[in-house]
C-alpha cells in the first residue's frame, strides 16, 4: 500500500516503515493546495529562532577567547579561524579528559538505551499479544510509573546505591537508565498493530516456540517501534545531567554534560588563573558534543517518525 | 478506535483467542517471561526507591542523637518553608505561562507543516526539531552566552542599532530567559508528536469539508485539532511532569549568574542542595516526595477534567 507514492503526500509515504504493514494508509489527496509564500516566509522566521543559536555556536567555536569578545556573533573573528586549534585544545586539556567524557557518554547512553529497549520491547510485546492472568493489574502499575517523577527517586536511589557501593561507578548511571515505562507503553501500542496475531498462530501450528516467534517474527515487525524507543532512550541518557551529577564525583567517570558544566563553573569563577581561557573550550566542547546526536536523529528519522506516529495517536 | 483515553489501557481486542489449556499455559509462561525483566527493574529502580523516599521523609536528623521519627512534621515544615513555596510558585508560573505558549506554538507549527501549503516542509520540520537533540546543559550554556552582555549577539545587535537591551541574566529577566530556553528545547519534540498524529488522520473528511467550502483554518480548528486531542493531552501531561521537575536550566544558570539564582530557585534544585550540600537528606526526601504527589495530582486532575469534558462533548 505504501508503494503507491503520491507526489503531494510524499513526505507521508517516506516516513512509513519499509514493509508497510501499519494500519495507517498513506493519504491520498485529490486537491493539491497552493503553496503559500506568506506561510513559508513566516516559517523561515520560526526556523531562524531555532537554528540561529546553533549557528552562533558554530561561529563561536571558530574563535579564540579574544576573538569572541571582539567580533560580531554571526561573523568570523579577524584574528583567524581557530576551530581546529580549539578542537585540539579541547581534546588535549587535562590529558584528554574530554575524550574520556565523550566515551563515557556514548557508553552510558548506548548500554542504558539497549537495556531500556530490550526490557520495554519484551514487556510491550507481551502486553499487546498475550492474554495472561494479572495483565490488567501489571499494566496499571506500568502506567502509574510513567507519572513517577525522577525527582522523587534521586535521593533514595543515591542512598540505596551508596549502601551497595555502586555510587561513583558507571552502573550508578546505567542502571537507572534501563527502565523506561513510557517506552514499554509505546511498544505495547505499536505491537498491537504491527504484529499480526494470525501470523503468530500459524507459526505456532508450525511448531515454533513462543520465544522463537518473538525473536524471528516479533522483533522484525517491531523494528520502527524499537528504533523509536531506542533513540529516545539514547537522548534521555545522553542528555541526563541530574543523575550523573549526584552519583559521580570522580572526574574520569563524568559524562559530557557534567564535565562541561564543571568547565563552565571554572571559567565563570575565573579562579585558578587562566580561568578566562575556558570560554572557547566550553563553547567548542559544546559544539563537538551535540554533533553525534543530531546525526543519529537525521540518519534514523524514517524509523523514529513512523514509530512515533503509531505511539502518539492510539491508546 | 477509542481516541479519548490517552494513558489508559487500550482494548485487548487483538489478543489471542481462547485456546486449549496446555498451549494456553505455555503462552502464559512466555508472557511472564517477557514482562518479568521489566518488572524486576521497575521494582528495584522505581518502586523500591519511591517507598524508601516515603520512609525517609518521616524521619529527621537531630543535632544530637541521630535520626528520629517525626511523622508528617517534615511536610508541615515544607508548607511554611518560604524557599520551597517560592520555588513552587516559580514552576507554577512556568506551567501557566510557558507551557501554554510552547504547546500552542507546537500545535501551530504542526498544523502549518501538515497543511501542504508550505514549501520545503521537511526542512522546517527538522529545523524545529533539532534543539531536542541538544542536551539541556548545552542549551543552557549556549543561551547563557547569547544572553550575556559582553559578547552576546543580542546585546551586540542592540548596541549596533542603538537600542537599550535589558540584562537578560538579571533578577527581573531570569525566569523569562529560562522559559525561553525551555521553549526552544521542547517545541520541536511536542510538534513532532502532534505532527505524527496529524499525519495518521484520514484525508477524506478534510476534503469533504474543503469541497463544502471550509477554509484551512476552519478545517484545522473544527476537524484536525479535535481529532488529535489524545496526542495533545499526552504532550500536556508530559509538560506538566517536566515543568515541576525543572532542574538543569536553573542549575546551569547558577554557574553563570550565581547571585540571581539562589540555592532554591526551583523545588528540585532546592531538594538537591538540601540533600547533597546541606546533608538534610530526610527533609529533601520529604520535599521530593511531596513534589511527586503534586505532580501526580495535577496530572490526574488535568487528564480527568479533559476526558470528562470530551465525553460530554461527544454526548
Amino acid at each position: 500500500m505504501t508503494s503507491t507514492l503520491n507526489p503531494t503526500r510524499s513526505s507521508s509515504a517516506a516516513k512509513k516503515p519499509a514493509h508497510g504493514n501499519r494500519a495507517v494508509p498513506p493519504r491520498k489527496s485529490a486537491i493539491t493546495p497552493r503553496k503559500s509564500g506568506l506561510l513559508t516566509a513566516l516559517m523561515v522566521c520560526v526556523a531562524a529562532y531555532f537554528l540561529l543559536p546553533l549557528i552562533w555556536l558554530a561561529f563561536a567555536a571558530t574563535k579564540s577567547d579574544t576573538g569572541l569578545f571582539t567580533s560580531f556573533g554571526f561573523a568570523f573573528a579577524s584574528d583567524g579561524f581557530k576551530l581546529f586549534d580549539n578542537i585540539a585544545s579541547v581534546f588535549a586539556y587535562q590529558d584528554g579528559v574530554f575524550l574520556k567524557w565523550l566515551g563515557n557518554t556514548a557508553l552510558y547512553a548506548g548500554v542504558g538505551a539497549i537495556g531500556a529497549t530490550l526490557l520495554a520491547t519484551a514487556a510491550g510485546y507481551a502486553f499487546a499479544k498475550y492474554e495472561f492472568p494479572g495483565r490488567k493489574a501489571l499494566f496499571s502499575v506500568l502506567l502509574g510509573s510513567i507519572m513517577v517523577p525522577l525527582t522523587a527517586l534521586a535521593v533514595p536511589t543515591y542512598l540505596l546505591f551508596s549502601g551497595m557501593q555502586l555510587t561513583n561507578t558507571m552502573w550508578a548511571v546505567i542502571l537507572p537508565s534501563i527502565i523506561s515505562p513510557f517506552g514499554a507503553y509505546l511498544m505495547r501500542v505499536y505491537a498491537a498493530d504491527a504484529v499480526d496475531t494470525s501470523l503468530m498462530e500459524s507459526a505456532r501450528i508450525d511448531g515454533a516456540g513462543e520465544l522463537r516467534i518473538f525473536w524471528q517474527i516479533g522483533l522484525r515487525l517491531l523494528a520502527p517501534g524499537i528504533v523509536t524507543v531506542f533513540l529516545f532512550a539514547v537522548v534521555a541518557t545522553w542528555n541526563n545531567y541530574f543523575l550523573p551529577l549526584i552519583m559521580l564525583n570522580n572526574g574520569d567517570l563524568f559524562p559530557l554534560t557534567v564535565g562541561l558544566a564543571q568547565w563552565q563553573a571554572t571559567s565563570t569563577s575565573g579562579g585558578g588563573g587562566g580561568g578566562g581561557a575556558m570560554f572557547s573550550m566550553v563553547i567548542t566542547g559544546s559544539f563537538v558534543s551535540i554533533i553525534p546526536l543530531i546525526f543519529l536523529f537525521l540518519y534514523l528519522q524514517r524509523y523514529w517518525q513512523s514509530g512515533l506516529a503509531a505511539g502518539s495517536v492510539k491508546g | 478506535m477509542d481516541v479519548m483515553a490517552v494513558l489508559s489501557a487500550p482494548s485487548a481486542s487483538r489478543a489471542a483467542k481462547p485456546r486449549t489449556s496446555a498451549s494456553k499455559r505455555v503462552q502464559n509462561r512466555a508472557a511472564y517471561l517477557f514482562v518479568t525483566p521489566f518488572f524486576i527493574a521497575l521494582i528495584a529502580l522505581v518502586l523500591l526507591p519511591l517507598g524508601y523516599s516515603a520512609y525517609l521523609s518521616l524521619y529527621r536528623e537531630q543535632i544530637v542523637g541521630g535520626v528520629s521519627f517525626v511523622g508528617l512534621e517534615n511536610y508541615i515544615t515544607a508548607f511554611s518553608d518560604p524557599k520551597f513555596l517560592e520555588g513552587l510558585g516559580r514552576v507554577t508560573t512556568i506551567l501557566l505561562v510557558q507551557v501554554p505558549i510552547m504547546l500552542a506554538l507546537s500545535l501551530l507549527f504542526a498544523l502549518i507543516i501538515d497543511s501542504d501549503r508550505l514549501r520545503a516542509s521537511k526542512f522546517f520540520r527538522l529545523a524545529i526539531f533539532v534543539p531536542y537533540a541538544v542536551p539541556s546543559v548545552i542549551a543552557t550554556l549556549m543561551w547563557g552566552y547569547l544572553y550575556g552582555g559582553e559578547y552576546g549577539p543580542i546585546a551586540q545587535l542592540g548596541a549596533t542599532l542603538g537600542l537599550p537591551t535589558p540584562d537578560l541574566l538579571s533578577q527581573e529577566w531570569m525566569l523569562t530567559s529560562i522559559m525561553n530556553i525551555i521553549t526552544w528545547e521542547f517545541v520541536g519534540y511536542n510538534m513532532i508528536i502532534l505532527y505524527a498524529s496529524l499525519r495518521t488522520l484520514p484525508t477524506e473528511v478534510f476534503e469533504a469539508a474543503r469541497m463544502d467550502g471550509a477554509g484551512a483554518f476552519r478545517v484545522a480548528w473544527s476537524i484536525k485539532i479535535p481529532a488529535i486531542r489524545p496526542a495533545l493531552l499526552l504532550t500536556l501531561i508530559f509538560s506538566i511532569i517536566g515543568t515541576f521537575q525543572v532542574f538543569n536550566e536553573p542549575s546551569l544558570m547558577y554557574k553563570i549568574a550565581p547571585n540571581v539564582i539562589g540555592a532554591s530557585y526551583t523545588p528540585n534544585l532546592y531538594a538537591y542542595n538540601l540533600a547533597f550540600v546541606n546533608q538534610q537528606v530526610n527533609y529533601a526526601a520529604a520535599l521530593a516526595f511531596f513534589l511527586g504527589i503534586v505532580i501526580m495530582v495535577v496530572s490526574f486532575t488535568v487528564q480527568n477534567t479533559i476526558e470528562r469534558r470530551n465525553q460530554k462533548a461527544m454526548g
